[in-house]
Parts: C-alpha cells; sequence; structure tokens
C-alpha cells in the first residue's frame, strides 16, 4: 500500500517536472496560450471536485470567486508586487467564501444551486455598480509584468497543491466526513460529525484555489470588465468538465478538462458563430452519455472486465 | 437509584397545528431497556428524533447524565454518547460496509482512524454477523444486513445509550430471533437501550420497562407485563389500529 504510494507520488512529482519544462522548449505562443487555458480549468475543475465531488453540493459560485481574484490583479497588479497581489486575492476568497458558506450551507440540493449561481450574478452586478459609480470607467486596463510562461508555471503550482491537497484529505478524518455528507448528511450529524464546520471549510478551500487562479489569469486578457471577470460559462464550464471527468476521482476533472478545453478552443476557432449551440450539445450529450464521468466509466469497465474489485 | 441517565421534561413538539408530542415526560436508567410503544402517528419516532436533536424541540428539556443536552445540535449529542438507528434504515449506500462503521468510529470522542479504525470496524461487523461483507457496498446487502450495519455504525460510537428505532421491524422469524439475542447480549453487558417497537414478542423479551404513548402524550408508564395488560393501552391500541394483532 504505502509503496504504491510512493510511488504514485513520485510519478506525480516527475509529472510536474516534465510540465514545467514545456515553455522552455515549446515557443509557439498558440500552443503555450492553449496549455494555459488547459491549465486554468485544471485548477478550476479541481478545486471544484474539492468540495462538490465528496459532498455532491453543485456550485454555480466557481466564477464569483474567480472573477473577484480577476479583480485584484486588475486593482492591484500596477502598484504592489505580485506574491503581494496573491496574498490579497487569497485573502479575499478566504474571507467571501467563509462568509458565504456560513450563510448559506445549511441549504442543499436545488436551493444551494441557484443561490450559488446568484451569488455569482450579484457580485458581477456590485462590481459593476462600483465601477460605473464610483469609478465611472466600467472597463480597467491590466498592466501587470507576468509573461504567459509565469502564468504557465504559477497554474502548474497551483494545480500540484489542489491536487496534493485533494489525496492528502481522502486520506484524513476530513475526507472520510466528506464522504459521509454526500452520503448521507442526516447519518454524518448523527455519528458525530460538525457538518457546517467541514462544509465551510472545504467550500473555502475550494473558492481559495479559484480566486487566486483569478489573480494568475488576469494578465492574459490585458481589458477587463465584470461580464469577462464574471462570465456565467466559466462556472458552467468548470462544472461540466468536473463532472465529464468525475469529481469524485482525483484525477477525474483533469480527465474532462483536457478534452473540453481542446473541444472548446476547436469550436471556437472553426464554428465561432454557432459556439454557444455546440456547447449546449455537448453538455446535454455528457450529462446523457456519461452520467458518472469518465473516471466512474473507467472503473465500471475495469470491474466488468477484471471480474473481481 | 441515582440519577437516571436519560430524563425527558415536559417534551413538547408542535408542527403548525399539530402537537405531536404533548409534555412527554420518563426517565430511562443506565443498564435498562425501556420500549416505547403506542399506535402509529402516536409521536414515538418525533420523541426519538427531540432527544437525538434531529428536530428542535418547542419546549421542555432533555437531560443526559445530568446535563441539559436538549438545544445542543446532533453531532454533540451524538459524541456525548447517545447513538441511534433510524426508522427507514440509513446506510452510506455508496460506501463499503466496513468504512461504514469506520465513520461511526471515527468523529467520537478518541475517535479512531487508519489500521485501528479498521481493525476494529472488523470486530463490530463480526458483532453483528457482517464479518464477511465488509468490502460489500451497503447499498449491495439485504435488508436485514443493512439494518445489521446501521446497528454496527451506532455501536462504533462506543454509546452509552442507544435509540433504536423499529430495529426490528420487517424481519422474517428466524431474523428476528437473531435480532433480539443481539440486543439481549447489548442489555447484559450494560449498555442502556430506549427503543421504539411494535413487535411485541420482542417487546416481552427484551424490555423491562415499556412507556406507552398515544396522540403525543404519554398514557402509561411501568413493568412491561403491567403496562401492557393496562385498560387504556389496550384502548389505545384497539381505538386506533390493528396494531394489537401482534400482542
Amino acid at each position: 500500500m504505502s509503496r504504491r504510494d510512493a510511488m504514485a507520488w513520485g510519478a506525480g512529482a516527475l509529472a510536474l517536472a516534465g510540465l514545467a519544462t514545456v515553455p522552455q522548449w515549446m515557443h509557439n505562443d498558440y500552443y503555450l496560450s492553449l496549455l494555459i487555458s488547459v491549465l486554468m480549468y485544471s485548477v478550476l475543475a479541481s478545486a471544484w471536485a474539492l468540495f462538490s465531488g465528496p459532498t455532491r453540493y453543485v456550485s454555480l459560485a466557481t466564477v464569483a470567486f474567480f472573477g473577484v481574484g480577476a479583480y485584484t490583479t486588475a486593482v492591484f497588479g500596477e502598484t504592489l508586487p505580485w506574491a503581494a497581489v496573491l496574498l490579497i486575492a487569497l485573502g479575499l476568497g478566504v474571507a467571501m467564501a467563509l462568509v458565504v458558506g456560513l450563510a448559506t450551507l445549511r441549504l442543499s440540493g436545488v436551493y444551494f444551486v441557484i443561490f450559488s449561481f446568484g451569488l455569482a450574478e450579484l457580485v458581477k452586478q456590485l462590481v459593476t455598480w462600483y465601477e460605473v459609480n464610483i469609478t465611472k470607467d466600467l472597463g480597467r486596463y491590466v498592466f501587470v509584468d507576468i509573461t504567459a510562461q509565469d502564468i504557465y508555471w504559477q497554474l502548474l503550482v497551483l494545480l500540484a497543491l489542489v491536487l496534493g491537497l485533494r489525496a492528502w484529505i481522502a486520506r484524513t478524518r476530513l475526507g472520510l466526513a466528506l464522504r459521509v455528507i454526500g452520503e448521507d448528511e442526516t447519518v454524518a450529524v448523527h455519528v458525530g460529525i460538525n457538518t457546517t464546520r467541514v462544509k465551510v471549510l472545504l467550500f473555502t478551500l475550494s473558492a481559495a484555489f479559484m480566486t487566486v487562479a483569478g489573480a494568475i489569469m488576469a494578465p492574459r486578457w490585458t481589458y477587463l470588465d465584470p461580464t469577462i471577470a464574471f462570465a456565467p460559462a466559466i462556472s458552467f464550464q468548470t462544472l461540466i468538465m468536473a463532472l465529464l471527468g468525475g469529481a469524485g476521482s482525483l484525477f477525474g476533472p483533469l480527465l474532462g478538462a483536457v478534452p473540453l478545453v481542446l473541444l472548446f478552443e476547436f469550436l471556437s476557432a472553426n464554428f465561432p458563430n454557432h459556439f454557444a449551440i455546440l456547447v449546449g450539445l455537448v453538455f446535454m450529450v455528457i450529462v446523457y452519455a456519461v452520467p458518472n464521468g469518465i473516471s466512474g466509466w473507467l472503473r465500471r469497465r475495469k470491474q466488468h472486465n477484471g471480474g473481481g474489485k | 437509584m441515582n440519577t437516571p441517565l436519560l430524563e425527558l421534561k415536559g417534551l413538547t413538539k408542535r408542527f403548525g397545528g399539530l402537537v405531536a408530542v404533548n409534555d412527554l415526560s420518563f426517565d430511562v436508567h443506565a443498564g435498562e431497556v425501556v420500549g416505547l410503544l403506542g399506535p402509529n402517528g402516536s409521536g414515538k419516532t418525533t420523541a426519538m428524533n427531540l432527544v437525538s436533536g434531529a428536530l428542535p424541540l418547542t419546549a421542555g428539556e432533555v437531560r443526559f447524565d445530568g446535563r441539559t443536552i436538549s438545544g445542543l445540535a446532533s453531532h454533540q449529542i451524538a459524541r456525548l454518547g447517545v447513538a441511534r438507528t433510524f426508522q427507514l434504515v440509513r446506510v452510506l449506500g455508496g460506501m463499503h460496509c466496513r468504512d461504514n462503521v469506520a465513520a461511526g468510529l471515527a468523529f467520537r470522542p478518541g475517535g479512531l482512524h487508519g489500521r485501528a479504525a479498521e481493525r476494529a470496524a472488523q470486530q463490530l461487523l463480526e458483532r453483528v454477523g457482517l464479518g464477511a461483507q465488509a468490502e460489500l457496498p451497503a447499498a449491495e446487502l439485504t435488508y436485514i444486513d443493512q439494518k445489521r450495519l446501521e446497528l454496527a455504525r451506532a455501536l462504533a460510537l462506543a454509546p452509552r445509550l442507544l435509540l433504536l428505532d423499529e430495529w426490528l421491524a420487517g424481519l422474517n422469524p428466524t431474523e428476528l430471533q437473531q435480532g433480539i439475542a443481539l440486543i439481549a447480549a447489548l442489555r447484559d453487558e450494560g449498555m442502556t437501550v430506549l427503543m421504539v417497537e411494535h413487535v411485541m414478542d420482542a417487546v416481552h423479551a427484551l424490555c423491562s420497562r415499556c412507556v406507552v404513548m398515544n396522540t403525543g402524550s404519554r398514557i402509561a408508564d411501568g413493568p412491561t407485563r403491567e403496562v401492557l395488560s393496562d385498560a387504556r393501552v389496550i384502548e389505545a391500541y384497539l381505538g386506533s389500529d390493528e396494531e394489537t394483532a401482534h400482542a
């Protein structure tokens, strides 16, 4: 068991090191930006699965945190050192998630879904109101001295952190608590789990990753306004990627994020006018054809073929 | 006898205009197995939910080991040593049986995790007769085995008070005998049990004392034999449904 674990961690570290060298030998800007997209959605989908995978709370608030992170960079990026910007984004994400989590994680099922969607819209409207009425300028330019390579490496580190955290949590008591909550919250409280605390903690961790991802990604846009930073499509795409891959397993979200980012890229390049229609179709096909995600499908195939556990 | 382990004092629960539990008071002493009886809809399960904290109470007080527990959250009550099973059996269907029990072991005071938890879970599974099914997803168990698993999970909390809500309902005669034997063994080890039960054979075999409820109120409290021959109890059953068929 522990030897297999050691091998898995070793393989993970090797893969990480290999991926880190990519910008040094690949000098094609288009492919690098595609890889950045893949990494961004891998981080978002993994962070989403950190909370929603085991608890099965479906959140559409991803972009609320992502957008706050992006705006942190837009506001402080020029004046403060980069590390400080990321720390502020982290702080804002954590504070927002704590407030929201304490207020709403008593909701369950569809009520939480609607609330999380409403939250993203509310934050977007608040930022819009502020920009229109206080700064009198809806858009912002993001001038930060960060290269595409830097963004790639930072997202890679973020991905390693979120995967490492998920792997670690899965083997702790906290991971067990999350699985019990996902199975049956009534049972969870009756075996002594403080479900509110567990849910708020995980929601906050998940939000922290999303916010920092937003802060790192902001320089890619140069120009930012609320409809870009808080685009609901980011929440929906994160959700569908995690579901396609399988939010319950460690690498599930990656199995969803990699093919879908490439597919969406292909669709937007070749069918720019029908992109939204095609994405809608993709969503429906995924929910209909792979309800348990790719990782669930692989597991079942293995069971059928192996005939054992 | 010294202070009762569990004290219910004037417990009342209203759902809008309906008074589900009305001024219910009784005690359970350490080591007792007490039956909570009554026709369907008399408020037994609601009373259990008030004790375990699953529902907030409208008025009254629940004391456990001399300390007020009404108003505490369910997880706090569970950690104090009150474990329960559910009327409609609740297992964690997607998890292995061993993990179902591990869930009961992990979050109690001095909780177990890892190897120690696996060993303890296996012992509890063997105790309820599920030793061979440890690796099976709980959803694949039969109804009786799910009930056994639920009991193992409750026992994993190392409770001082066990609340069983119709744990013996729906079993065939052989399973019923096994179930009764299991609870009798717990009783002989000194476990305190409060059980809602309709199966009269089980009540006679296990409960030294019974509390009978009707339309939310207590109508009898005393030694099982006396209570079951009480005129008001017989009237309550005959007057409202056919549960007397079991008696």
